[in-house]
């Protein structure tokens, strides 16, 4: 089923991340009062922080109208957003079924044991985001990952592995 | 004399191979060297297997470069660009002589994807050069009815692309009969099946194709407002969708008093769906655009009576859309010629998997399984044995060698079990297990399944599990018998299409490969060698040359054994990872 329970409050975030809820005013004045706008102002707020923050909804209940549980209700349905912040980079591995019938298990494992985290999990330092997707629609590439806006195709584990080692070496410079 | 063109292929395949370094670099060539071409980004031309891919139109003809790099970009320029001398070896297709990709072109009828790694589709000139709004014009300046305008998509025989297979025509004769002050046209472009993507490359290829579908499809039904739901996937297409209606809205083909005419409105906006493979289905669709949880609702009343906001609202997918301009223009014949009695037209298809040729295709209705497959996908990666085909993604089913020979339409690919679906096919070898195709298919539709039916909520999920536990060898006697009880509960008692066709990939597995299920489930014994914990890996004697690398590579300390002397794998300790089969040089790893 879609709707994940969600965990009581991460115990090791103990110290409240600061939060800007200014960033969002514009998008606010913008979608206001427009009908349908749940979604838009959830995809805009989690553009500007990377995931929506607790306070944020709260913000955007008192300026919009908008319930709290209809927008949590949202937020837990699509698997886009996100509750918990993330890591710098994040690595999208593709589970399609192309990627599937080339073995794309291979490289998640190969990842959660390198980096280890599990799906969806964030690396202490926060560099890495772990993900699993349904489809890149780079089919013929299979199998594929994707980190920002970088697709990588025809991997084996440790290739994957590899590439992670880099990105991790350059921001360690 | 005309000058010469370069195109190369900047889809997000081709970006994912490397397009984007090998236009720079000759980009850059043409800049130092001042030369004059012409430089195009275009969108897919469905050749995947050979991205990233350049195309020099020169006076003598077209020819079309594949698996380039940076260098061999330099040599291309170098040679056909400026000395006008085509480098032959790189060249797999061109108009002149054959090549050796040519198979792959012969049988294709480009209709849906015409302009597609042909325009510029950031550029509505090009478009407009290749006939684009011309059909909206003809209806306009001819003043042909919006019923004569249905007539025709009826005619031309198009049912729905998306997998529905529903009569377009129909479909908008429904929402035109709907009296309402205020209509709506909807274009689904959440492509979500995974091992599809003809949608997405029809938007990244040819954005204002669909658009003007939409724009003819408002004017037939009376629609005031459109919306194009693209997934939250796909950033390129809904970049290249956003530019395009601007560029339309500029052109007077949207916005207010269309083309001059008074009274003649209709406005286009992109919706960026969330990640929820259910809004494909229409109603979930609507309510995830109206800002809710995407879940499907109880039909009656259909879409066309009481759809978006309550009001009459008429779907289409983007591959319907994006004939509808050709027909059109062209009459309804000249679709209606191509396909089989009941399956008219052309359709695409995403082919990928196990498959030498790995790309899109359009291929007229009617050619068989087996064509496809050997012909265009030129046969199954490494010479290996073709098992069965999986059409229709997640709703559909696997259509195994032996019916290969079924031809492409609605109705034969229903009568083997599976679906047409919006055209995702995928080519399994014999090294896929359909055990754990079944239950790959299934953890997918259990995740996304929204969670309003019991019998899709819950009856998934113990699919789900039975199905696990006979890939880990913990299958029971009985559990096929209880996978079809409940494949038929699902189906029967299920609200939207997610559910009543969940169960479609473990039915047609059971029907077509009961034997390897029974070989789970009694012998303990995977025949595809694919599920890990049914398999045992042991050191043949004879060719163990002791080596010690399997040793040394093994992460669970499993093999002992003195140097040059043959080796053993402690049974208890192996976790069955393969390192020492992948790593053993001599073949001396037996998997059985």
């Amino acid at each position: 089923m879609r709707v994940k329970r969600v965990l009581q409050k991460n115990e090791d975030v103990k110290e409240k991340i600061f939060v800007d809820l200014s960033l969002i005013d514009s998008l606010l004045e913008k979608y206001k009062s427009k009908k349908g706008n749940l979604i838009p102002i959830l995809q805009g707020t989690q553009n500007i922080y990377g995931y929506i923050p607790e306070d944020a909804f709260i913000k955007i209940a008192e300026v919009t109208g908008l319930k709290l549980a209809d927008m949590y209700g949202v937020a837990t349905f699509y698997t886009q957003f996100r509750l918990h912040p993330v890591g710098k980079h994040i690595v999208k591995v593709c589970h399609g079924t192309a990627c599937h019938v080339q073995n794309a298990t291979a490289i998640s494992e190969a990842i959660e044991d390198a980096l280890e985290i599990k799906d969806g999990e964030t690396t202490p330092d926060r560099l890495f985001t772990l993900e699993s997707v349904a489809c890149l629609g780079c089919c013929s590439l299979a199998p594929v990952m994707m980190i920002g806006d970088n697709t990588f195709g025809k991997l084996t584990g440790s290739q994957a592995v590899k590439i992670l080692k880099e990105i991790k070496i350059k921001e360690n410079n | 004399m005309e000058k010469t063109k370069v195109l190369i292929g900047l889809a997000s395949c081709g970006i994912a191979a490397g397009a984007n370094k090998v236009y720079e670099k000759i980009n850059a060539l043409k800049i130092s060297e001042k030369i004059d071409f012409e430089l195009t980004k275009t969108g897919c031309l469905g050749m995947c297997f050979r991205e990233p891919l350049v195309e020099i139109i020169d006076e003598t003809g077209s020819y079309l470069y594949g698996d380039i790099n940076e260098d061999k970009a330099v040599e291309i320029f170098d040679k056909h660009v400026k000395q006008h001398e085509p480098v032959k070896e790189y060249i797999v297709r061109s108009d002149l002589f054959q090549a050796k990709d040519d198979n792959f072109w012969n049988g294709q009828i480009k209709i849906a994807l015409r302009n597609c790694g042909v325009i510029d589709p950031e550029n509505i000139k090009e478009y407009e050069n290749k006939g684009g709004y011309e059909a909206i014009k003809k209806i306009i300046s001819e003043k042909i009815s919006s019923e004569k305008v249905i007539q025709t998509v009826l005619d031309s025989g198009i049912r729905g692309r998306g997998g529905g297979g529903f009569p377009t025509g129909l479909k908008w004769r429904f929402a035109a009969n709907s009296k309402s002050d205020f209509k709506y046209i909807i274009c689904n472009a959440d492509e979500g099946d995974p091992g599809a993507f003809m949608d997405r490359s029809v938007l990244e290829g040819d954005p204002h194709a669909v658009i003007e579908g939409l724009i003819i499809g408002a004017y037939s039904i009376g629609a005031k407002e459109g919306v194009i739901y693209c997934r939250a996937e796909y950033p390129l297409a809904i970049k290249r969708l956003n530019i395009a209606i601007e560029q339309a809205r500029k052109k007077g083909y949207l916005g207010k008093n269309i083309l001059g005419i008074k009274g003649l409105d209709f406005d286009l906006y992109v919706k960026e769906g969330a990640g929820a493979f259910v809004c494909g289905e229409e109603t979930a669709l609507m309510a995830s655009i109206e800002g809710e949880r995407g879940m499907p609702r109880k039909r009656p009343p259909f879409p066309a009576e009481s759809g978006l906001w309550a009001k009459p609202t008429n779907i289409n997918n983007v591959e319907t859309f994006a004939n509808i301009p050709y027909i059109i223009l062209n009459g309804a014949e000249s679709f209606s010629k191509y396909g089989t009695e009941k399956s008219k037209g052309t359709k695409v298809f995403a082919l990928t998997g196990k498959i030498n040729h790995g790309g899109l295709i359009e291929v007229p209705m009617g050619i068989s399984i087996r064509d496809i497959i050997f012909k265009l996908g030129g046969g199954i990666t490494g010479g290996k044995k073709f098992k069965a085909v999986q059409l229709g993604g997640p709703s559909g089913g696997c259509i195994p060698e032996y019916l290969a020979d079924t031809i492409v339409d609605y109705d034969s690919v229903n009568a083997t079990g599976a679906i047409m679906g919006s055209g995702g096919m995928v080519v399994m070898d014999e090294t896929t297990c359909m055990v754990d195709m079944a239950r790959f298919f299934l953890d997918f539709t259990c995740k996304e399944s929204c969670g309003k039916c019991t019998f899709c909520r819950v009856g998934t999920k113990r699919m789900l599990e039975i199905l696990t536990r006979i890939t880990h060898g913990e299958g029971k006697e009985g559990d096929i018998e209880k996978l079809e009880e409940l494949a038929y509960q699902i189906k029967e008692n299920s609200l939207c299409g997610l559910g009543q066709t969940a169960p479609n990939p473990v039915l047609t597995t059971i029907k077509y490969f009961r034997h390897e299920y029974e070989a789970h489930i009694n012998d303990k014994k995977c025949p595809a060698k694919n599920c890990k914990q049914l398999l045992t890996y042991t050191v043949d004697e004879e060719k163990c040359t002791g080596c010690t690398v399997c040793a040394k590579n093994c992460p669970s300390n499993a093999i002992d054994g003195e140097r040059k002397s043959a080796h053993f794998i402690r049974q208890d300790a192996c976790i069955k990872c393969g390192s020492c089969y992948s790593k053993c040089k001599f073949g001396a790893i037996i998997l059985s």
